[in-house]
């Protein structure tokens, strides 16, 4: 019988523990190789690459026309913001305009994805915590259903329900058929309605609070450090919106109260969220009161690959995603194709927060930590 | 009449044949409920609203093949589910199902009930242990903890029913129901079974407890490298502990046989609060989500036991004050 142990044990009482790439709490492909004392986490190596898919040598290969349909597949939890994000560098570089009516769908179906994303990392969080065979699953459950309702306006709109291709340069590609305002309206109600059930069986329940107030802190000062962004940035006290301190997309046009919590800790990311949630929701009922009339893209439709060109120069442009900045650097060399394209992540400057706050924690904290953090690989990994 | 032992062993393995069968399907109960909590509709292909999934879940377990890790400590790996089903299927030994049926009614039923479904954590620690895998053996430390510490209060809990009926023997508890059943004894009954559920949902590593299999930290915990047949009797075995504490609680608290209708209904309606019990250890189960397992220590040793003492105490106090004097 051979002497092989699997439990190495480095010097004293160290373990090594392996989770991910494949892990139930794992959300997408992360790997963090932990080292633990007992249930202490002191150490952590994070290991990112195994979904990348060369996303950035992909777009110089691709036409203007053809790319906003793969970045869907960045942040494949959130397609509307990063296509809006590639639309929006290649319309800075050629000073396209994009008329309101495009303007205003796209604010819609940035906060309608928001939503959808809110709602997952919610289900997920708590599956995270409470359990497949448990609390967490039911909440799981009731999120995914209200995402559901989402990704039905989606389909109804685009045809299709994850990776939309719904933007094109100088403006949108669909015009909201009929019916679908008051389908919409319908939704959201019945979204901010469903956000008091899911309050009252989180925030009101010493179990979650427990597991998440003062678990996993981020100071303001790290945050800066480390250049967080999005619901993790506001959560510790910076109040940096895009939408609200770099307007884009006449987002300057709406009225919304943009969340800060200064704890810095899980239960701070999920007031943000939550708060969130409700922003979006008002944010898209003043669309809909307020979309006006016109066309909804100031070029043709699209016809041909060499259709779109863009000329000489470059741009970032940055959007607010549910995760944070969704940044697309652009550098156009006037084909129809971009001559080198880079993406800003949200979720991949996030993850560089988790070294400074996993060490100290116990394995139970880990997945409640990753989970507030809400990574999607899509976008880590490219 | 038949002689006591053989009477013994009839009825044991009677009721042995009927707990796999009610098992089974206390499994199909417990997802249409939790399905009903989430909105979904549960099982429902196998046989008319999913009715035989229970058996065709047996049948696929049977199939599968029964992995054993090459690092893994055989003996210890192969015997742990055994170690583990013994106990969770011996306690229903102890328990009347109604006067005069059950395996036996000892003098110290309660006691023999506690002992050995706390013996439930030799086998989970050698799954754990001769698993040889990290996040087993994680799982089967923890185990060990919470294990210990929910036992001692879950003990002073049940122990309330034993001091108002003044006996250990479970058909003298019931008995002593006739009249009012202990969970309407004012303040004291209530109190103690909320600490019963609280500490048998905790013994039962059920969510908000159920830290050993948190499969989002550990995967599946102590049975992670289990499969086959060997899984399918640590389910076993953890849901006749499941339901061989409702069954407890259902005799300590709700009366145990009482019931209207004829006595011959008793056995019936014992079996309804029974899983009463368990569907509100379900309940439970699907709606919290998972503490900490420094948490779940701290509120046992700092919280549960002293308030169960406490309990303990007022129940003798009310008693003795209940008691008329010489």
């Amino acid at each position: 019988m051979s002497e092989v142990r699997a439990i190495d044990y480095q010097g004293s009482e160290r373990l090594t523990m392996n989770m991910g790439p494949q892990h139930p709490s794992a959300h997408g492909v992360f790997r963090a190789i932990l080292t633990l004392e007992g249930e202490t986490v002191v150490g952590v190596d994070a290991v990112i690459g195994y979904l990348h898919r060369c996303h950035e040598k992909l777009a110089e290969t691709l036409a203007y026309v053809q790319y906003p349909t793969i970045a869907s597949k960045t942040d494949y939890v959130a397609a509307m913001c990063s296509e809006l994000a590639y639309v929006s560098a290649a319309e800075e570089i050629g000073q396209f305009e994009v008329p309101r009516r495009a303007q205003y769908l796209r604010v819609m179906m940035a906060e309608l994805q928001r939503i959808a994303s809110h709602c997952l990392w919610l289900g997920t969080w708590c599956m995270d915590m409470g359990g497949a065979l448990g609390g967490g699953a039911t909440i799981f459950l009731y999120c995914i259903r209200e995402r559901e309702l989402v990704l039905d306006l989606f389909e109804a709109l685009v045809g299709a329900r994850l990776l939309y291709g719904f933007h094109q340069v100088g403006g949108v590609r669909y015009d909201i058929p009929d019916g679908w305002t008051a389908k919409c309206r319908e939704t959201i109600g019945l979204i901010e309605a469903r956000l008091d059930e899911y309050e009252a069986m989180l925030a009101d329940n010493p179990f979650f609070t427990m597991r998440v107030k003062g678990v996993g802190t981020i100071s303001r000062e790290l945050a800066e450090d480390v250049g967080i962004s999005g619901p993790l940035l506001r959560g510790s006290g910076v109040a940096w919106d895009l939408r609200r301190n770099l307007p884009y997309s006449s987002y300057e046009e709406f009225a919304f109260d943009v969340p800060v919590e200064t704890a810095g800790d899980c239960f701070a990311r999920y007031r943000v969220r939550m708060v969130e949630f409700r922003q979006s929701i008002r944010i898209i009922r003043q669309v809909l009161d307020g979309l006006p009339e016109g066309p909804i893209s100031s070029r043709p439709g699209v016809k041909s690959l060499a259709q779109v060109k863009v000329p000489k120069g470059e741009a970032y442009a940055r959007v607010e995603g549910p995760r944070g900045e969704v940044g697309c650097y652009l550098v156009a060399d006037g084909s129809n194709k971009p001559y080198r394209m880079k993406w800003r992540g949200a979720s991949f400057s996030n993850l560089a927060v988790l070294p400074h706050i996993l060490p100290g924690v116990g394995v139970a904290d880990v997945v409640a930590i990753m989970g507030s953090v809400d990574p999607v690989f899509g976008e880590v990994d490219r | 009449m038949l002689p006591r032992a053989v009477q013994a062993l009839v009825m044991g393995g009677a009721i042995l044949g009927a707990l796999t069968g009610i098992l089974a399907y206390v499994t199909l109960l417990e997802r249409k409920f939790a399905a009903r909590m989430q909105s979904r509709i549960g099982p429902y292909r196998v046989g008319p609203h999913g009715l035989l999934q229970p058996i065709a879940d047996g049948v696929k377990l049977l199939l599968k093949e029964d992995v054993i890790p090459e690092t893994a400590d055989r003996p210890v790996f192969n015997l742990a589910p055994v170690v583990f089903l013994i106990p969770c299927l011996l306690i229903f030994a102890v328990i009347p199902f109604a006067p005069g049926i059950g395996v036996s009614d000892l003098d110290t039923g309660v006691l023999l009930f506690l002992a050995i479904s706390s013996l439930e954590i030799v086998g989970l620690f050698m799954a754990g242990w001769g698993s040889n895998n990290k996040y087993a053996l994680l799982s089967a430390m923890r185990a060990v903890n919470q294990i210990i510490s929910y036992d001692l209060p879950f003990i002073m809990a049940s122990l309330v029913p034993v001091m108002l009926a003044g006996s250990l023997r479970l058909s003298d508890i019931a008995a002593a129901q006739s009249r009012l059943w202990f969970i309407a004894y004012p303040v004291i009954g209530q109190l103690a079974f909320v600490f019963f559920i609280i500490t048998a949902v905790a013994a039962e590593n059920r969510v908000p407890f159920d830290i050993l299999e948190a499969e989002s930290e550990l995967v599946a915990g102590f049975r992670v490298e289990y499969s086959g047949m060997k899984f399918a009797i640590i389910q076993l075995a953890e849901y006749a502990h499941v339901l061989g504490t409702s069954f407890l609680g259902a005799l300590l608290f709700l009366g145990a046989w009482a019931g209207p209708g004829p006595v011959w209904l008793g056995p019936l309606w014992f079996f309804v609060k029974a899983i009463g019990v368990f569907l509100l250890i379900t309940w439970i189960r699907w709606s919290f989500v998972r503490i900490r397992v420094d948490q779940i220590l701290r509120v046992s040793w700092k919280l549960m036991l002293p308030a169960s003492l406490l309990l303990l105490l007022a129940t003798a106090a009310a008693i003795v004050w209940r008691t008329p004097h010489a």
